[in-house]
């Protein structure tokens, strides 16, 4: 075997308990979202379907928390080759680039009714007559405060601005990007001080960003009369935020996480991928931001 | 070879299948997630079409015989789904993990814990899906398309079930294809470019990357229901200033791509099995590369002639139209190629030479009735009636199913060791030819006379081609019990295969002895390329 050096071989884990329960741990949470929704929906009110969202949840998390475990210390072991992390590197590009279709979904939910649905709803082009019939008094005006049908969606008293909390999330958002590379940096340069000092900033602006959203959600609710149910304003606005907020979090607990791990010096400038990766994650999510804040902030209100 | 092969089977890291049924439950191994794909696939495909035969029991006469409306609503809601995403998709993927890595020489699959938990979900979401039927309400009711309002406002209770399902379906077809992409993109063996692949691993390559685009799409368009059904948002309801044929857009721009993620694997499969029997290389190979990139590329920006008749803005539908009628040109080019192959070859007619030539045939009348229906104005006679029925069937099943089963006779003897009884796989073959056509052609004029699909009962002057059509169901549907029946004999009994298998076969699945070793190519320096692609 003198060739020996000239090819890498590839770690095949052996069998394993993991994903069988993590199947079950996805599948229990879902069918006990499902559960919980439709007795919500129905008036009923037994706790079922919220045990077994728990109980799923909770081994859904135990079993990732094993996995990725189980991942780092086949990667302290060494049992990982150069090739191998490429497997790694793609299989979350390619992961992002899933979620940017997630989000492309609902861009194009908002760019669909704000160009066409409101402006026939208003009465212009061929849909006219049945539009006039429902609707005769709608105006078609984006963003859309008063809805064709206010019985059932009420609207809102005032669209969201974008100057305020909008824009000072925006600001921490583009910082934090800054931060993570810096603290990047410090990963390529072995410095760990610096390393860990701006990650936990990083990871300090995420959670800021949480707390301004929480906030502007309030002064949408209570002084707004913007809510979920106002109408498709209401439900573009909480709908891409949400789900971006929900990203957030993910992407702040992921650096969290990569925080603990540098602080036990798990980190090489040649051995990253766990930091890389959720800070891959966290660029998309603020460049997901930035759409959010022209499309929905600036162009919207 | 084989030499060096069993010498490194026995390397202390490599092990053999464990005992038992665990083996199954707990396995990276991408031979055994193959056959489990392949197996929970055929299990779905007898369940999707024992949903299919309770509807062509109905319509073989006009009038209410057999089951009440609501539940014939369910089973073809039900038949479209379990088809579409519980037998032609797992099939599909399970072929990609048995293939994928003997054809590129890699030793399995680039994440394959992950490969295992692609798999597993499935189970746990089509036993959910499935247990909608058993619901206070009933299942789903609202056909496989799922349209708003009525899979919102209208819908049973049981639809929060079947948003979930789909949510399940849809993270193991990401995590699946991520894989797929990964594997060929990182494990080719050394010096294997790309345009050196088999056109199988190719066409994978391009189903996955669609895969990867369209499933979020699918998963946000159900959260929007989730979100109308539950927290009262406008999406899909005009009153609050949304849109029904929002969804429709949503749900089309995740599902024309869709459409070409069942049928371009089977172009890969008739691409390898084809110049196997011609005994010639496969005619224009980097053509058929180029035009199964511009077939995934036109994909993305056609999906709205799947909506012709819904009120479009007359530009939108010129231009959905004309963008349709271009997917012919790269389909041509592939048809061609085929024909090419074959052209003065020195052809013998297997079973999978057999599937694979009737796929040519059907899916081009498939092809032609889809070029039919591209003309937005005969479209507003045809939607919605059998003449769209026809259509899609002819691709998905002498299309897609066909091509499964080609594959299958094809890659049984490298996967079992044993060649498969080949007077009992002719014989399954021409039972389920006429089958499929007797089902499904007569379809096409019921279509044109104006029946209307996905209804109970029927004008009197379509009785005759829908008995007809039924007859043809039942034939086809029990047929495949005598395919079951040929795996299983094939799994335990037949003459031994030789490595090579076929004649003609060229590709590096070929230069492993049958049955395949549980772990191959663990060493990249196994591989002789020369065998790479046929």
């Amino acid at each position: 075997m003198a060739n020996d050096a000239t090819y890498e071989s590839y770690y095949v884990p052996t069998d394993s308990k993991l994903p069988i329960f993590a199947s079950l741990g996805i599948f229990l949470t879902v069918f006990g979202m499902g559960n919980m929704l439709n007795e919500m929906k129905a008036g009923v009110d037994s706790s079922f379907g919220s045990w077994v969202l728990l109980i799923g949840g909770l081994v859904l998390a135990a079993t990732l928390f094993v996995w990725f475990s189980k991942v780092i210390e086949e990667n302290h072991a060494k049992l990982y080759s150069d090739q191998m992390n490429r497997s790694y590197v793609w299989g979350m590009s390619w992961f992002i680039f899933s979620e940017v279709m997630f989000f492309g979904a609902f861009f194009g939910a908002l760019f669909y009714v704000r160009f066409f649905v409101v402006p026939w709803l208003g009465g212009e082009g061929n849909r006219v007559p049945s539009d006039y019939l429902f609707y005769p008094d709608f105006v078609g005006a984006w963003p859309m405060v008063d809805t064709p049908d206010p019985t059932r969606f009420p609207g809102a008293i005032e669209p969201m601005g974008w100057y305020g909390l909008p824009l000072v999330n925006t600001l921490l958002l583009v910082t934090s990007s800054f931060t993570v590379t810096l603290a990047h940096h410090g990963l390529n340069e072995g410095n760990r001080r610096k390393l860990v000092g701006w990650l936990a900033l990083t990871v300090g602006l995420g959670i800021a960003f949480l707390i301004c959203q929480v906030l502007e959600y309030q002064h949408a609710y209570a002084e707004l009369g913007l809510t979920l149910t106002a109408g498709i304003y209401g439900t573009t606005f909480f709908m891409l935020t949400g789900f971006h907020g929900a990203h957030v979090t993910l992407g702040t607990f992921m650096l969290l996480v990569m925080l603990f791990r540098a602080m036990k010096g798990h980190f090489k400038p040649d051995d990253c991928f766990g930091f890389e990766a959720a800070a891959w994650y966290w660029h998309f999510v603020d460049v997901v931001w930035l759409g959010l804040f022209l499309f929905i902030y600036i162009l919207g209100s | 070879m084989s030499a060096i092969i069993e010498e490194h089977h026995h390397d202390d890291h490599h092990h053999g299948p464990a005992k038992g049924l665990m083996r199954w439950v707990f396995t990276t191994n991408h031979k055994d997630i193959g056959t489990l794909y392949l197996w929970f696939s055929f299990a779905m495909f007898l369940l999707g079409g024992t949903f299919a035969l309770v509807i062509r029991a109905e319509l073989f006469q006009p009038g209410l015989q057999l089951v009440e409306p609501a539940f014939f609503n369910q089973m073809t809601t039900m038949h479209g789904l379990i088809m579409v995403f519980g037998a032609v998709m797992p099939a599909f993927v399970g072929l990609a993990n048995w293939l994928v890595p003997m054809m590129i020489g890699a030793p399995d699959m680039a994440l394959p814990r992950m490969n295992n938990y692609s798999f597993w979900i499935l189970p746990f979401a089509f036993t959910m899906l499935a247990s909608t039927l058993f619901m206070e309400g009933g299942g789903p009711n609202f056909g496989w398309t799922f349209y708003a309002p009525l899979s919102t406002d209208f819908a049973p209770p049981s639809v929060t079930y079947f948003i979930f399902a789909v949510h399940l379906m849809g993270i193991s077809s990401i995590m699946g294809s991520i894989n797929v992409v990964v594997t060929i993109l990182n494990l080719r063996a050394p010096g294997m470019t790309l345009m050196q692949m088999p056109l199988f691993v190719w066409t994978w390559l391009i189903t996955a990357y669609l895969l990867i685009a369209v499933m979020p799409v699918l998963a946000g368009v159900v959260t929007m229901m989730l979100m109308d059904i539950h927290f009262g948002t406008a999406f899909f309801n005009a009153g609050g200033g949304g849109d029904p044929v929002l969804f429709q857009h949503v749900f089309w721009f995740f599902g024309h791509p869709e459409v070409y993620i069942m049928i371009l694997p089977a172009f890969g499969v008739v691409s390898a099995i084809i110049p196997t029997f011609a005994r010639k290389r496969l005619f224009g190979y980097a053509s058929m590369v180029y035009a199964t990139s511009s077939i995934a590329f036109l994909s993305f920006i056609v999906w709205a002639h799947h909506m012709f008749t819904v009120g479009m803005p007359l530009a939108g539908e010129l231009y959905f139209m004309y963008a349709t009628m271009l997917i012919a040109v790269p389909t041509g080019v592939k048809v061609f190629n085929w024909v090419a192959t074959m052209w003065q070859g020195s052809m013998t007619f297997e079973t999978p030479m057999l599937f694979a030539i009737a796929f040519v045939i059907l899916f081009t009348i498939g092809g032609l009735s889809g070029l039919m229906l591209s003309i937005a104005p005969a479209d507003f006679q045809y939607q919605d009636t059998y003449f769209v029925v026809a259509h899609f069937h002819y691709v998905l099943v002498p299309g897609s199913i066909f091509s499964i089963m080609a594959a299958v006779y094809y890659w049984l003897p490298k996967w079992t060791g044993n060649m498969y009884d080949e007077t009992l796989g002719k014989t399954h073959f021409w039972l389920s030819f006429v089958g499929v056509n007797v089902t499904f052609f007569p379809q096409h004029f019921i279509g044109l006379a104006g029946m209307p699909r996905r209804i109970p009962d029927y004008a009197l002057q379509f009785a005759d081609y829908n008995m007809v059509s039924s007859v043809g169901a039942f034939l086809f549907g029990f047929s495949q019990l005598l395919f079951l029946f040929i795996v299983i004999k094939c799994i335990k009994t037949g003459k031994k295969a030789t490595a090579q298998v076929w004649e003609g076969a060229h590709g590096l699945e070929w230069t492993i002895p049958s049955p395949a070793p549980y772990h191959t190519f663990s060493h990249p320096d196994e591989v002789d390329l020369k065998e790479a692609h046929g």
